[in-house]
């Protein structure tokens, strides 16, 4: 492994492979932050180039936290299928990024890869990727998962209705997911984040989701974004019907303690729910992460935001999600400061996530502390489309009044689809013509009137 | 309209002013040349409304709807953007621009400058500043907002008085406009209703750039009993005038964060800054008689 290099006649030299890593990312306001960023725009020059002569199996061999410290290490090395890592092992990044992106690579193929790497290979050769070698990569790669009905398709585009309330009323709650619905919203699930997590108020809104969806017969999944002990204790108590089980994850064992969270309780959380969960599964778990939360809670051990993402979706796989999807600038200026900085990010997360070979959404979105504003998050969305992502979200005119920030609106999903010809999951586009709310994949002047759903 | 349908309006209004023959034709021709020149658009009298003033929970604009009433009931219990119609599968101008307009309110909020003028003048407060040197530092480098610069320390230790029961002091925080729309009403109501509980209270002052966590450096340099700051929260598109109280026993550098007592969403349309103001003096009192705070505080 050589560590240094020369530019314009400049010699660079590194100390470690964490400092190449750190130091080849694209800028993020979070890495400079963290006090790791390339001091200026040659040296991360200097820092892809050295990045790029290194082998996959150096990379292999240095996780960002040591194996014997970390359980995130340990899931990710020992899910590593040996066989296919000793075809790739003495590859390049280089030479990894152009075999990613060589016409005779199949999406096939890069989904036998993902068995045979670890998250650290997926974050280095990311940072050799333009952000069209993003989207060009990421095309090839679909990652389809089944809980109720089939995630990632080809020809579909998906949306998680977030009927999200300032104070969880069940009536402006339930006035969301009526008008999220007859926009073509909820085919992801229709999930919401709750005001109050106490167990009794989730399980009451789960109850109120379970009965709605019966009702009309909508063909989707549902959750309530709660602590994943908080949604065991609503099945177990409550018998409150849950058909996906959320949990906010982190890339290291200390980024997941802050979350209050380890392994085990997903694991034992995926049980629950195998047991007594209302979907058909096998996929029934669903994670959210983003760059920067482990600096954030000081679990990043000196690396970049965008290796210890990366690390989060190697965690995800483990527990075979339905749904992961980042949050990607709901953290802040100081981690993503501007829309390049978040379209960048968006475009990362969406990527690593499917070579990683989890089934990968995003929430496009920005807070009003950011130097971003709705035109750059629609463009975001455009762009995660074209890359072939199986979801964004979709709030009312994407303002999401709880949590304080702007992602996509209802009418996002369906417009992106009718730019793009793709269609909602199959179940629910029949749902959506049944209902009169499409036709042939275009809304219909009917679609929007949330008062359909008043007769009953 | 085009330009024949033009002539024949022309034409029938002055056959009905009964104007005939050659001056019509000269009319017809003048009033045709004055609008195709772009001349004829006349700046009129009037106002446009103000389109931050519809109420969103009222405002219902999807076109015959099948349970219109109904609907609007429901929707009614909801502050977000509902019942909001659609053009193609984008939304209609009003409710795009009503977005726009709040997210302006936002991003003004966030990114300008408390007016100087008045917080001294007005407020009657002096202004020292955290580590940060401008806005893009005070955004991306919150260990700096939580940190007083040399000159800073330097002055609170000139002007304030020392070891007062209560330090009372102000924040821009994330929004500059929550600074303006509340402090008029809100300092003056905790002052009067610390005054009336007959609490010591030292000299207040204005941070600028500062975070939460200033609180800690401020509270050990001055020795106070208990601190308050009233800072700006940041803004979401329902209101950008949010502020907040972090209030804090014996407060230190390095302390848990759980040991903060808040009271957040103090604006017009939240707690109003009066009553906040008279609420946050009962909290100290209280704090003071249980020397805690925080989760140790039992409200």
């Amino acid at each position: 492994m050589i560590l240094k290099t020369k530019l314009f006649g400049h010699t660079y030299e590194f100390k470690s492979l964490r400092e190449v890593m750190a130091k080849a990312n694209e800028e993020k306001s979070g890495d400079k932050l963290a006090g790791i960023a390339a001091e200026d725009a040659q040296e991360r020059v200097a820092a892809k180039v050295v990045l790029s002569q290194i082998s996959l199996n150096d990379i292999r061999n240095t996780p960002a936290v040591p194996y014997e410290e970390d359980e995130v290490t340990r899931i990710i090395q020992d899910g590593v299928n040996e066989t296919i890592f000793s075809e790739f092992k003495n590859m390049t990044v280089a030479e990894f990024r152009e075999w990613l992106l060589d016409e005779n690579t199949t999406g096939t193929m890069i989904r036998r890869a993902s068995r045979g790497i670890t998250s650290e290979i997926v974050a280095a050769v990311c940072k050799l990727m333009s952000n069209l070698d993003l989207i060009y990569a990421a095309k090839k790669m679909r990652v389809s998962a089944h809980c109720n009905t089939t995630i990632g398709l080809p020809g579909t585009f998906s949306s998680r209705l977030q009927p999200n309330h300032t104070t969880d009323d069940p009536k402006g709650i339930m006035a969301s997911v009526m008008e999220g619905l007859s926009l073509g919203c909820g085919d992801a699930v229709i999930g919401l984040n709750p005001v109050d997590d106490s167990v009794e108020s989730v399980a009451r809104i789960l109850k109120s989701f379970d009965e709605f969806k019966n009702k009309w017969e909508v063909p989707t999944q549902i959750c309530v974004l709660a602590h994943v002990t908080t949604q065991t204790e609503a099945a177990d108590k409550f018998n409150a019907p849950i058909d996906l089980m959320f949990q906010s994850i982190a890339g290291s064992q200390k980024g997941n303690e802050a979350f209050g969270l380890n392994g085990k309780m997903l694991e034992e959380g995926r049980d629950m729910m195998l047991r007594k969960g209302t979907s058909t599964g096998p996929n029934v778990m669903y994670f959210e992460t983003g760059q920067g939360s482990e600096l954030s809670s000081e679990a990043h051990n000196g690396w970049d935001q965008v290796t210890m993402e990366a690390r989060c979706y190697g965690f995800a796989k483990k527990f075979q999600p339905f749904l992961v999807n980042t949050v990607v600038g709901f953290i802040g200026p100081e981690y993503l400061y501007d829309s390049k900085q978040v379209i960048r990010a968006g475009l990362e997360d969406h990527f690593m996530g499917k070579l990683t070979g989890v089934p990968m959404g995003c929430d496009a979105c920005y807070t009003n502390h950011m130097k971003a504003d709705q035109n750059d998050i629609e463009n975001l969305a455009t762009l995660l489309v074209a890359a072939g992502c199986n979801y964004i979200m979709g709030v009312p005119e994407g303002d999401d009044c709880m949590l304080m920030y702007q992602c996509t609106g209802f009418h996002e999903a369906a417009a992106l689809r009718e730019v793009f010809g793709l269609r909602p999951i199959k179940e629910f586009d029949m749902w959506l013509e049944k209902m009169g709310f499409s036709e042939n994949g275009k809304l219909t002047p009917k679609a929007g009137d949330a008062s359909v759903f008043m007769t009953k | 309209m085009d330009q024949k349908d033009l002539k024949a309006i022309i034409e029938q209004v002055l056959s009905e002013m009964h104007i005939t023959g050659d001056t019509a034709k000269a009319a017809t021709a003048a009033v045709q040349e004055a609008c195709t020149s772009g001349t004829c658009s006349q700046i009129e009298e009037g106002c446009i409304p103000d389109v931050t003033e519809v109420d969103i929970r009222t405002q219902y604009l999807v076109k015959n709807p099948e349970h219109g009433e109904e609907y609007a009931e429901l929707k009614a219990h909801a502050p977000c953007r509902l019942g909001i119609g659609k053009a193609g599968a984008r939304y209609k101008t009003m409710p795009q621009l009503q977005f726009r307009a709040a997210h302006s309110a936002a991003q003004d909020a966030v990114f300008n400058d408390v007016d100087h003028d008045f917080v001294e003048k007005e407020m009657g407060l002096f202004i020292v500043q955290t580590q940060c040197d401008s806005k893009d530092v005070y955004l991306t480098r919150p260990d700096l907002g939580r940190k007083l610069s040399p000159e800073a320390v330097q002055t609170l230790k000139e002007r304030c008085k020392k070891s007062p029961t209560v330090q009372i002091y102000v924040a821009d925080g994330l929004s500059s406009a929550a600074v303006a729309a509340n402090i008029p009403d809100l300092l003056p109501a905790l002052l009067q209703g610390l005054q009336s509980y007959k609490i010591d209270v030292g000299t207040p002052f204005f941070v600028k750039y500062g975070r939460v966590g200033v609180m800690d450096e401020i509270s050990e340099l001055l020795d106070a009993e208990v601190t308050c700051t009233l800072i700006g929260e940041r803004p979401g598109l329902i209101t950008a005038e949010s502020m907040s109280a972090y209030i804090a026993y014996r407060a230190t550098v390095g302390m848990p964060e759980a040991r903060r007592t808040v009271l957040s969403n103090i604006h017009r349309n939240g707690t109003i800054p009066s009553e906040a103001g008279a609420h946050i003096a009962e909290i100290i009192k209280i704090m003071l008689e249980k020397k805690a705070s925080g989760t140790d505080l039992k409200l």
